[in-house]
């Protein structure tokens, strides 16, 4: 029980397909204390359905578009538990004609919302949750390769995970004082709900399992579990990384 | 064969979309007539894909309007 005495926050869920679903029941399976985010009332009524089935697992309800609901998380937390040792950010939009065709394309309204959804929300997270998280906490956030490569129809989610890269580098500086980690977690293309808004996805996905060096396929299972590393006091020495969860995909060339 | 794909549909639509049996026939528009928004479309098409082992790719998908489409569709791949 690897995050046993552990608690903390996971956001924010859609379903049972969701990165972050994963995250909260293989955090829960090694004995830590989950609050499952919803981002509005509609989720939080399936995020219920799901914690039901566990013990140590609560819904909790945040836009992170909102700062008063970020203040208001920040308020569950100390109630509840004072501190919290972890938290996951897994959160990400952009309008849907800005996830296919050219890049070169995307409005100057679809670049600011992608960004501020997708990248600026931890920022926001984090300073909020400052106070709450324990030192030595963990913090980690979940990106995708197309913030390094042009990846076909990722288009300007490619510009914010870089922006969420970049944000998790400087993160780690200033919550570095207080031990406290920033980390980020890149899996390769996963079947989610949130990943078929980007066009073509099935295709990426296949082209990526049949290139990758390890012949196994990867999913949400093998992300959460790097997730639990990422929690646990095991990677107390790392911060501002980028761990990939792809079967080696990253850096293969031809 | 092939009624027993529009059963399999039609317990997919209802417990994705949140809808009755009864109302759920091969010509019902799962949008205009069950309610279902973008978020819906995407949840249910990716059911059917787990329900039936297969994969829809997006083409595919915006061609989905109704019950009956997606029971045709359906019976095309697998059959």
């Amino acid at each position: 029980m690897i995050l046993q005495g552990k608690k903390g926050l996971v956001l924010n869920v859609t379903n049972k397909n969701s990165i972050g679903w994963a995250i909260a029941e293989s955090f829960h399976s090694h004995g830590a204390e989950v609050g499952v985010g919803a981002q509005n009332e509609r989720m939080r009524e399936r995020v219920d359905e799901l914690v039901a089935d566990f013990d140590h697992m609560h819904s909790v309800q945040v836009d992170f578009g909102f700062e008063e609901q970020l203040e208001a998380l920040a308020s569950h937390v100390e109630q509840k538990w004072g501190q919290i040792d972890f938290l996951v950010h897994s959160a990400a939009f952009a309008n849907r004609e800005d996830l296919e065709g050219r890049f070169v394309d995307t409005s100057r309204e679809g670049f600011a919302l992608a960004l501020d959804v997708s990248a600026y929300s931890l920022v926001a997270l984090c300073r909020h949750m400052e106070p709450v998280l324990a030192d030595d906490a963990s913090v980690m956030t979940v990106s995708y390769l197309g913030s390094t490569r042009a990846v076909g129809n990722y288009n300007v989610m490619g510009i914010a995970k870089a922006a969420l890269e970049a944000s998790v580098r400087y993160l780690a500086v200033d919550l570095g004082t207080r031990g406290i980690r920033v980390n980020t977690l890149s899996p390769g293309p996963i079947n989610t709900v949130a990943a078929r808004g980007v066009k073509g996805l099935l295709g990426m996905i296949t082209t990526v399992h049949d290139r990758a060096p390890l012949k196994r396929p990867f999913g949400q299972e093998e992300t959460a579990t790097s997730a639990v590393y990422l929690a646990s006091d095991l990677s107390k020495g790392v911060t501002g990384q980028i761990i990939f969860i792809d079967s080696g995909y990253n850096f293969v060339g031809l | 064969m092939a009624d027993d794909i529009f059963e399999r549909v039609k317990k997919v639509v209802c417990a994705e979309l949140d809808v009755q049996e009864g109302e759920v026939t091969e010509s019902s528009n799962f949008i205009a007539d069950l309610g279902a928004d973008s978020l819906d479309v995407v949840e249910l098409v990716m059911a059917f894909e787990e329900e039936f082992k297969i994969d829809i790719p997006d083409d595919e998908v915006t061609k989905l309007a109704t019950v009956g489409d997606a029971v045709e569709y359906i019976k095309s791949k697998i059959a």
